[in-house]
């Protein structure tokens, strides 16, 4: 055992409180939880608590809090910035088993569902009234719902319909300090601040939400899905920027580059068309006569800017298929390259062609090669730096252009992020996208929600603000902090 | 006095704001100038009300004291439109209608409605007023996507960024949204824009009262039509609900005619509907899970309110002239409205009625609330009392 005096504490308080079957002590279960879908950062978390609702979530954090112990919370594990990565003096809390819809209430447009609830269970739910949840994350067959509010999860359709945080209305959050509040309420606009704006996305280090009530949207009357192949990708950018300049807002634009294309084909066989050096897969829904307006207009665009292929889908399986090749992008990756790491940048969209050649430079430079993935019409690229940890120095050198295509992304005015989260992975580069004053600034929320740094600590922010000190004033990071980043790397 | 090199000028007679007398007006000109303003405020402890076009300056409680009037008027201008990004950046004091202008000459917009004419892009974040398109945009809270601030103690800070598509750090911009002004004060924001549609139309139908409405909005709501906006303006023994679609001009064509046959409208009609708030006298903010919204609004009119708003989004503003009439429709309509889901504010009223009642009413999580002002403005100087819970 690993744990520390406090961690012990905190056992025996919950042994009280919890079955033994919800408590997770023993080393080779463990190590089930040492990471999230960041695979390269492992630390294995000195007590996991499998919680079975939100008193069991409540319970915990309160003798965490007594204790002054770290926790981090969990849905399922399927975040991409280390988020969910557990701090090794400190207890995971796990909600995938809290996997209740509890309302469904389409009047209202309205669904009230546990933290656990899978995504895209919860559009199945609705489904049967007309209804469906917007955010839809690739990963939305697996990742929960209160993983999506830690994360503000986007999806390919948000470039329309907007992040998890547009369609959050309230949630019930047990706070670092043990105490259960209700932000937001079931109507918009709800008085006071908008807490509740700030903790969806804040990555679990505000508490942990125990119920969600989400927004549902109406299911869209028409669905058109193009699949457009160009010669390459200023060709595919172009016809991007003559769609969004004809005031035409799809669902999703996607495009995907010749070395995705090649490792989506090696793993599922999408049958993209042959030799592209892009593909876009644009989605357009709405009602039926404005889809069919925009579907004309849309195939013009794309052949006026030089796709030499267009297949629209007749039906579902036919719209399934053409996504089934950008939504295993990631994985598929796998196939052709036996490691690589996935970057998350944001760039205003008219950067695009410029990006995309500094980025294929900065890998000819290193000897690397990049596959790129990304949604297009908002400008959230998806590199993927193909690498073989096998070969000397090549794990380093594949970081250090991790690195400098994220520093090309601020350079063209983007953020460092746009759906995974800065996490334990990009913490370190937040003082790139902002000042000392910024940050000291976002941190102040963290010390009305908790003083004490125990919600999730060494995410997000490199440098932790002590509360109550006098702004401008910094320490250095706490020694329990510092033990489990030290694990980490 | 301020040292800094800003002009500033001693409060004219009039000057109050909610009927507190103001100190001194201060009228800078950029970010560094508030920064230089609100260090010396620190120093000498002057509480500070800021101020845009002044258009909603009389909402939520009166603040305790205003040594500072921190007037953002000469704060205006678009600092950057990059229309193939959809994006505009702007100082806090622009008039909501310049930057329509400037983004419009593109054929863009901001998706909120000016539903106070001459309303500034500070005062619509402080005060979060979306209007009837909301329905299909969304509100300022969701179009806003950076902001710079200038705390209480004299510091800048950023949040957010100019891409749409932005999860690093927290969404300090929220925090601001509705905050009115007792958080920080915002200097210049970022907005996305959505592109001016092809064309619009609006079907409306009279139905006799909101309770009437009910069945028909819930038929709007539910179909296919996708409306930007669904709202309502009725009084005793009137009401009109009207129905805006917008899109492709075929498109638009074919839907205000499925929402005129929805709702038994005569015809569509080219026009918006109003966006202006009913406003004499006592203006009451109601908010609603969607499908009450017309059941709220029935309460309100026989209490003898004039209501407009959105029933498509469940946000209602009710008006009266009458003291004690809005006094009653406080005590009556909160307790419904939170039955419902929602919660009523007093946005601005007569000070006998503001006196009367509690302007905000009960909040969930004040404590956290209270903790985060605590955080921001440790000493309560910017517009104390103002907002809920007396912070």
């Amino acid at each position: 055992m690993t744990e520390s005096g406090s961690v012990t504490t905190v056992l025996r308080r919950l042994r009280e409180q919890l079955p033994e079957s919800a408590l997770v002590t023993d080393r080779t279960r463990l190590r089930t939880y040492e990471c999230d879908g960041l695979l390269h950062y492992r630390v294995v978390p000195a007590l996991v608590v499998l919680a079975r609702s939100a008193d069991d979530i409540c319970t915990t954090v309160a003798a965490c809090a007594a204790e002054g112990v770290p926790f981090v919370a969990r849905g399922s594990g399927t975040g991409l910035s280390g988020g969910a990565l557990p701090h090794a003096d400190g207890v995971l809390i796990v909600t995938s088993q809290l996997r209740q819809i509890r309302e469904i209430a389409p009047q209202d447009q309205r669904a009230v569902v546990d933290p656990g609830v899978i995504n895209l269970h919860v559009s199945e739910a609705a489904r049967p009234h007309g209804y469906y949840f917007a955010p839809d994350p690739s990963s939305q067959q697996i990742c929960s719902v209160g993983g999506n509010v830690a994360e503000n999860s986007g999806g390919a359709h948000c470039l329309k319909y907007g992040f998890t945080s547009t369609h959050v209305l309230s949630i019930d959050l047990v706070t670092p300090d043990g105490e259960q509040v209700t932000l937001g309420t079931r109507a918009p606009d709800a008085p006071g601040y908008d807490l509740l704006g700030a903790v969806v996305g804040s990555e679990g280090t505000l508490g942990v939400a125990t119920s969600v009530t989400v927004r549902l949207l109406r299911t869209p009357e028409a669905v058109q899905t193009v699949l457009a192949g160009f010669g390459s990708t200023d060709e595919a950018g172009a016809a991007v920027s003559a769609i969004i300049g004809a005031g035409i807002v799809p669902a999703a634009i996607e495009m995907m580059d010749a070395l995705a294309i090649e490792a989506a084909e090696a793993a599922v066989g999408c049958n993209y068309p042959e030799g592209a050096g892009a593909v876009l897969v644009i989605e357009l829904d709405g009602p039926a006569p404005e889809v069919e307006h925009e579907l004309t207009a849309v195939e013009r665009m794309c052949e006026d800017a030089g796709s030499f292929e267009l297949r629209v889908a007749a039906d579902d399986t036919e719209r399934a298929a053409i996504w089934r090749g950008r939504k295993s992008a990631f994985a598929a990756v796998g196939r052709i390259s036996p490691d690589y790491i996935v970057q998350d940048g944001v760039i205003p969209r008219t950067a695009l062609p410029e990006v995309l050649r500094a980025m294929t430079q900065l890998a000819e430079e290193r000897g690397l090669r990049v596959a790129n993935v990304f949604h297009a019409g908002d400008g959230n690229l998806h590199p993927l730096v193909l690498f073989d940890e096998a070969r000397d120095g090549e794990g380093e050198r594949a970081e250090e252009l991790s690195g400098a295509i994220l520093d090309l992304c601020l350079e063209h005015g983007g953020s460092l992020t746009g759906e995974h989260g800065v996490g334990a992975d990009k913490a370190k580069h937040m003082p790139k996208m902002f000042s000392a004053d910024d940050l000291d600034t976002m941190q102040l929320v963290r010390c009305a929600f908790d003083p004490g740094g125990i919600a999730n600590p060494g995410k997000i922010y490199p440098t932790p603000r002590l509360c109550g000190e006098r702004p401008g004033k910094r320490t250095e990071p706490h020694p329990a902090q510092a033990a489990g980043l030290a694990e980490v790397f | 006095m301020p040292s800094s090199p800003v002009r500033t000028q001693a409060a004219e007679a009039a000057e109050h704001v909610d009927g507190v007398p103001v100190g001194e007006v201060v009228r800078p000109q950029s970010t560094a100038e508030v920064a230089d303003i609100m260090k010396d405020a620190a120093v000498q402890r002057l509480s500070v009300v800021v101020r845009g076009a002044g258009t909603k300056l009389p909402w939520g409680a009166p603040p305790r004291s205003a040594d500072l009037l921190l007037d953002l008027g000469g704060m205006s201008g678009v600092l950057e439109h990059e229309a193939g990004d959809l994006i505009v950046s702007a100082q806090a004091g622009t008039p909501l209608a310049e930057l329509q202008r400037i983004v419009g000459r593109t054929d863009q917009r901001l998706g909120v409605d000016e539903v106070v004419p001459g309303t500034t892009l500070g005062g619509l974040v402080a005060t979060n007023v979306s209007g009837p398109r909301r329905v299909a945009l969304g509100t300022v809270r969701d179009l806003l996507i950076g902001v710079t601030v200038v705390r209480a103690d004299g510091v800048v800070a950023r949040a957010g960024g100019k891409v749409v598509k932005n999860v690093a750090g927290y969404d300090l911009g929220k925090l601001m949204v509705g905050s009115y002004g007792t958080l920080a004060v915002i200097t210049e924001a970022t907005f996305r824009l959505h592109p001016v549609p092809e064309a619009s139309a609006s079907t409306q139908v009279e139905c006799g009262s909101p309770a009437e409405a009910t069945d028909l909005v819930a038929a709007v709501m539910s179909s296919q039509i996708v409306p930007a906006a669904v709202e309502i303006d009725a009084e005793r023994g009137r009401c009109t609900v009207s129905v805006l679609v917008e899109g492709t001009r075929a498109g638009v064509e074919q839907r205000s005619a499925a929402a005129a046959g929805l709702i038994g409208a005569p015809a569509a009609r080219a026009s918006a509907p109003g966006i202006g708030l009913a406003r004499d006298g006592s203006l009451l903010k109601i908010t609603t899970q969607i499908s009450s919204a017309t059941e709220i609004a029935q309460a309100a009119v026989q209490l003898g309110l004039h209501v407009r708003g959105s029933v498509g989004a469940g946000v209602l503003y009710a008006s009266t002239d009458d003291p004690e009439t809005a006094v009653t429709a406080v005590s009556r309509l909160r307790p419904l409205a939170a039955a419902r889901g929602g919660a009523l504010v007093l946005v601005d009223a007569p000070a006998e009625v503001k006196s009367a009642v509690d302007v905000w009413g009960p909040v969930a999580a004040l404590d956290l609330m209270r903790r985060v002002k605590h955080e921001f403005d440790p000493e309560s100087r910017l517009a104390p009392g103002r907002f809920v819970g007396g912070i």
